[in-house]
């Protein structure tokens, strides 16, 4: 039966296929846990302690509303990127992956300055320890997303992709837009149900 | 009396009072059927092994040939519908005497407060009115017969409360109170200990609950709300003096100025079987011990060594012996 | 052949001696330093794992006997609370982390590419990498422990013990940084073992084939992935309130010490499913070579393996009964506690019926893998009893517990390992081991063991409480723990005859063929010890008993391990498709790299600095860790990885 085994198979990974898209979506579920484990903190003092374990002012939405636009916005890119260099439009990758980073970038920005604004420290309260416990690990995470974007970005200007070789650039695509999903249960939770309960 | 029959006061085998016995009983069946269980492969396994092994050995195993072996699937069936079978009934058994014991039965209960402490435990009977309250260190005294209800807390670490003749564990833990309740039908002594790791001298940290018929449990608790006695020798006074000083931040002593709160309440000391969570007796050698030399007894418990003179020692341990 | 594009029609030959030279030229390790720091052969790295987890097993042993010394009678002063403290959390952190994982991580390691029909995991440099962090994060803490700064609140680290004010040392520091860098050797490890799973199968393989140690090795990876990070935040929580003044679980400030206890335990309780679930795969594979006969219900013990795991993430709350939880919330996990036993009654008694029906040889991996089925019944009802939630009330935090975790440990653990050491060593190292020698550590291990622990049952419904460095006398509790302590002492003395009969075998033992045991899976088809690209050419699976074919009656053609497709252009291995196994890509594997070993080393140096409060020394760990992942992960022509490679 040696009919299945000598049609051609391709050689190394391509597009999707290959060990390192399964290696991104382990990552994906091993780090999304950890999310759902931060918000089970926030959910469980929420439902443990009294509505005054939160600060009074609720979280306000004139930065952080415009701020998760632009990461939505910068997945959109990270995702025409990636749509055009299965295209082979290697500058069009380009422009898409660095896009996508440099609205990271001014997502982290932003954060930071909500970070100032803030009454309270990570030593005041529950509320302040988990806030920024959470909001700093989606950082990272976010910081982690660009700079492999960055690199990614890098290595397609090398020439190293073209519309069959880039496993590369749809696993930092994939990282990137799970970073953005976690982003807004992160932001349902914070901003949202304050106003809910 | 003490309720250590056989020389095994922790057990929980064997209890007493309408909180134990519906455990004890469901204690019981449980083990039965564990046990059966596993005489039942205890049997099987070896059974099997020797009534069907093969004249090969090692070295030669190909002797014995493969085969596929009589179909057996359906044993797997039948073994996992008892299994549920027995898993049913004892989910029953729990659910419901999770269900009895869960409150206390009819009776007006008797409220304590029990405040877990590295490495001690202070007791306060609570009472509507203030004059009614007092605190004790320890040993708990109940009357038999009537529901008690436990309020838990901690002022440290987490620590649990634990009386295996009468009660299940409850977890005394810093932050929160936790409700418990037992009850003792019969009269006698009973041995508790913390069973929550609570640091270095966690394995120190006994009590002792009496049960009393009522009219000595009420003794007890008049004697309990007396202030301590008036040192009537130069010596108790000396001692008394020197309590005061040495002892008096940390211990109470009602009626002196004594009236420290981090550690027991000593105003009736002499009253209690056992000092330091159950690590000495209540006797001169016992005191002298312990205040002479805590780290000894001890080690890394939160009392400070006194470096007191013989003599100071001996005057402290007087007066202490007339706080019954 | 023809070459378009990417793709390559593999070429088909029979293995011949000059094809297994070639294939050792492309495979083997570099030599000296270089191949030592920088092999990825999965077998070399399941040897480093088996002896490195061997080794702490040792050390968690001789803190064992230490306390058992200490508890063999009341009042005792060989050591000090504070010593005796430290002891019970090393020995329970070294057993349950640094031993338990490590050793099954270590067969799997070895044999899932060889039960697979595979050159190698899907990861190799990531299997390197999870060796590395392991060693690196065992050495951190028992760093810490020669120190004097053990972990010293047991292996479950309760707050507010754990916290700060009352445990001001290094102690509680070394522990949660350390656990965190260990938690990323067991992620990156069970991100390997999914993948390999997945995608690197042999053709024919489907996934009803496949050894159903792989499905126990599987579940525990899923498994790993879904809860560790539990584990790694609640130790970083509690590291950040420790250095930062954070308020997590310190109930001044409003923080919750239960909490602490949600996370640890909605790990800890998946973890002890992790530990014994490819260890109950591997009775189920190695028994039936013996009985001579498959084992009966492969499809129902393969299911009740993922059951069992799939039903440990929801009674998590069953170490915190004595909480003062709502009662609903208790009958739940109560209820799951209970139900929980009947996948393990499938194995059970799908093990019992096996030996019933078949013609067991008695060797002593056998008498391991049999007895080990006793040894899990008697941890698994002191289990169920420990399920209900009144009886738990009382057996909770005394010995009985403590008889418990070792019944499941040491028999569902330990028992299989050691029967597994017994049924592999031939393959790793093409020399049996000695017989008569095994019979004697069989049967001193099996009695030590239950002179130990089976009195301990009767030590907990005695009530004695755990975690406790001395007890009085007048309780009951002396001659039971004397009796447990000579019990203590025989099994080591059995497991000391163990490393006595590898240390001789190793020299002097038996030459082994291939396949001494005439067992059925694909491991045994190639010699002892394996080349080191495993198979010459890639099988083709056509059952789950290859080697027993000719004589089961298979309705479908011959697994060929004679003849297949080559794959010799570099370093090639072959990838599948998830259920079926159909041929998928030819994957390019990587050469020896020091990459993981310098990233491990890069992350020591953080962890080192998180530690000491060196900000520039962690910074610098940091920048070399991100350094060395960049140079790892550039794209590679070799590897296909970028356009234009070769084919």
């Amino acid at each position: 039966m040696t009919e299945v085994l000598a049609k051609p198979l391709p050689v190394g990974p391509y597009d999707r296929r290959g060990n390192s898209w399964w290696g991104v979506m382990c990552l994906i579920a091993t780090e999304g846990s950890l999310f759902a484990y931060l918000l089970f903190s926030y959910y469980y003092f929420d439902f443990q302690l009294p509505s005054s374990w939160r600060p009074d002012e609720h979280p306000k939405f004139l930065l952080s509303a415009p701020d998760s636009v632009i990461l939505l916005i910068s997945s959109v890119f990270v995702w025409l990127g990636e749509r055009a260099i299965k295209r082979g439009n290697r500058a069009g990758a380009s422009l898409g992956l660095f896009s996508g980073a440099a609205l990271g970038i001014i997502f982290i920005l932003v954060q930071f300055k909500e970070w100032a604004d803030k009454h309270f420290t990570p030593g005041s309260s529950p509320y302040g320890s988990i806030y920024f416990t959470t909001t700093g690990f989606h950082m990272a995470h976010v910081t982690a997303g660009v700079i492999a974007l960055l690199f990614v970005g890098v290595w397609n200007q090398l020439g190293y992709f073209d519309r069959e070789r880039h496993a590369a650039i749809a696993n930092a695509a994939i990282y990137w837009h799970f970073v953005d999903a976690v982003w807004v249960t992160i932001f349902f939770t914070f901003y949202i149900t304050p106003y809910l309960w | 009396m003490m309720h250590w029959a056989g020389g095994t006061p922790m057990t929980y085998l064997y209890g007493f009072g309408a909180k134990a016995y519906p455990v004890v009983w469901l204690t019981w069946a449980l083990l039965g059927l564990s046990i059966f269980v596993c005489l039942i492969f205890a049997i099987l396994v070896p059974w099997g092994v020797m009534a069907r092994k093969s004249r090969s050995v090692f070295g030669a195993i190909t002797t014995e040939p493969v085969s596929r072996g009589p179909h057996a699937v359906h044993w797997i069936t039948i073994g996992v519908a008892l299994t549920v079978v027995a898993l049913t009934a004892s989910v029953v058994g729990t659910v419901a005497v999770l269900a009895k014991v869960s409150h206390p039965g009819a009776g007006r209960p008797l409220t304590i407060e029990v405040t877990g402490e590295q490495w001690w435990w202070k007791v306060r009977y609570d009472s509507d009115s203030p004059d009614q309250m007092f605190w004790t260190a320890n040993e708990i005294h109940i009357p038999v017969g009537r529901p008690v209800r436990v309020k838990l807390m901690s002022s440290d670490v987490i620590h649990s409360f634990w009386f295996p003749a009468l009660t299940g564990k409850t977890d005394a833990i810093p932050g929160q109170t936790n409700v418990t309740w037992l009850e003792a039908d019969q009269a006698g002594r009973y041995r508790g200990q913390c069973t929550e790791y609570c640091g270095l001298q966690h394995a120190h940290m006994a009590m002792e609950l009496v049960a009393d018929p009522p009219a000595r449990f009420e003794a007890w608790r008049q004697g309990q709300l007396r202030n301590a006695a008036e040192p009537a020798t130069p010596q108790a006074m000396h001692g008394q003096a020197i309590l005061v000083k040495s002892c008096g931040a940390c211990h109470t002593v009602r009626g002196t100025l004594a009236g420290g709160t981090t550690a027991p309440d000593l105003t009736h000391v002499m009253s209690r079987r056992t000092i330091a969570a159950g690590v000495l007796p209540t006797t001169s050698a016992g005191l002298s011990a312990w205040i002479a030399n805590p780290q000894a007894v001890k080690p890394g418990t939160k009392m400070p060594t006194l470096y007191l003179s013989g003599p100071e020692l001996t005057d402290l341990r007087t007066y202490m012996e007339t706080l019954r | 052949m023809t070459a378009t594009g990417l793709e390559r029609t593999p070429e088909i030959k029979k293995v011949t001696p000059e094809l297994a030279r070639h294939m050792e030229e492309l495979w083997k390790t570099k030599p000296g330093l270089f191949g030592f720091l920088g092999t990825t052969d999965h077998k070399k790295i399941g040897i480093r794992y088996l002896v490195t987890a061997f080794a702490f097993l040792v050390a968690g042993g001789i803190e064992a006997l230490v306390m058992r010394v200490q508890l063999a009678q009341p009042n005792e002063h060989l050591v000090g609370p504070a010593a005796y403290n430290q002891l019970y959390s090393t020995h329970g952190m070294t057993m349950i982390f640094l031993y338990a994982l490590p050793i099954l991580s270590g067969f799997s390691n070895y044999l899932w590419p060889l039960l697979f029909g595979a050159r190698d995991m899907a990861f190799p440099r990531m299997n390197a990498l999870s060796y590395w962090i392991f060693l690196a994060s065992g050495v951190f803490m028992y760093v810490g422990v020669a120190m004097g700064a053990g972990p010293n609140d047991g292996w479950f680290n309760y707050v507010p013990y754990a916290s700060l004010p009352y445990n001001p040392g290094l102690n509680e520091d070394f522990y949660s940084l350390g656990m965190i860098f260990y938690g990323v050797s067991t992620t990156v490890g069970a991100v390997n073992f999914v993948v390999t799973f997945l995608k690197m199968r042999a053709p024919g393989m489907s996934v009803n084939r496949v050894p159903i140690f792989t499905w126990g090795t599987l579940t525990a990876s899923v498994a790993n992935l879904l809860v560790v990070p539990c584990v790694s935040l609640a130790f970083l929580m509690l590291w950040l309130e420790r250095q930062f003044g954070f308020h997590f679980f310190d109930p001044g400030a409003g923080g919750q010490p239960i909490l602490w206890q949600h996370l640890f335990w909605m790990f800890g309780h998946p973890w002890v499913y992790a530990i014994v679930l490819p260890a109950i795969g591997m009775v189920s594979d190695g028994l039936p070579v013996f009985c001579r006969r498959p084992i009966v219900g492969y499809t129902v013990v393969s299911l009740a393996t993922v059951a069992t795991m799939i039903l440990g993430f929801g009674v998590w709350v069953h170490h915190m009964f004595a909480d003062g939880l709502p009662s609903l919330a208790l009958s739940f996990f109560s209820g799951a506690s209970i139900i929980i036993v009947v996948p393990s009654a499938v194995s059970v008694i799908a093990w019992t019926a096996t030996i019933w029906t078949g013609r067991p040889v008695i060797t002593t991996a056998f008498l391991f893998f049999a007895s080990m089925i006793v040894l899990f019944v008697i941890g698994g009802v002191s289990g169920f009893m420990t399920g209900s939630v009144p009886v738990d009330w009382q057996l909770t935090d005394t010995y009985f517990v403590v008889a418990h975790i070792h019944y499941v440990l040491i028999g569902i653990n330990l028992f299989p390992v050691v029967g597994g050491i017994y049924f592999w060593f031939p393959k790793f190292t093409g020399r049996l081991l000695d017989e008569r020698l095994g019979r004697w550590n069989f049967w001193t291990m099996f009695i030590g063991f239950n002179l130990g622990f089976l009195p301990m049952h009767l030590s907990g419904l005695l009530g004695m409480p755990r975690r406790i460095y001395t007890y009085p006398a007048g309780m009951g509790w002396g001659w039971v723990n004397m009796v447990t302590s000579i019990g203590g002492f025989l099994f080591a003395i059995g497991v000391a005859l163990l490393l006595v009969n590898i240390v001789i075998s190793l020299r002097r033992g038996q030459v082994a063929g291939p396949n001494p045991w005439d067992a059925p899976t694909l491991e045994w088809s190639v010699s002892s010890p394996p080349p080191s690209y495993n198979f010459a050419v890639i099988p083709k699976v056509e059952s789950r008993h290859p080697l027993w074919e000719d004589r089961l009656e298979e309705i479908e053609g011959h697994t060929r391990v004679a003849e297949g497709p080559v794959l010799d252009h570099s370093k090639e291995a072959l990838t599948t498709t998830i259920l079926d196994a159909d041929p998928d890509l030819i994957m390019k594997m990587p050469e020896d790299n020091v990459a993981p070993f310098i990233l491990t080393c890069a992350m020591s140096l953080g962890f080192t600095g998180l530690l000491v409060h060196l900000w520039w020394m962690a910074a610098a760990g940091g920048v070399l860790s991100l350094v060395s992942l960049a140079v790892w992960l550039w794209p590679s022509r070799r590897l296909a990885q970028v356009s234009g490679a070769p084919l």
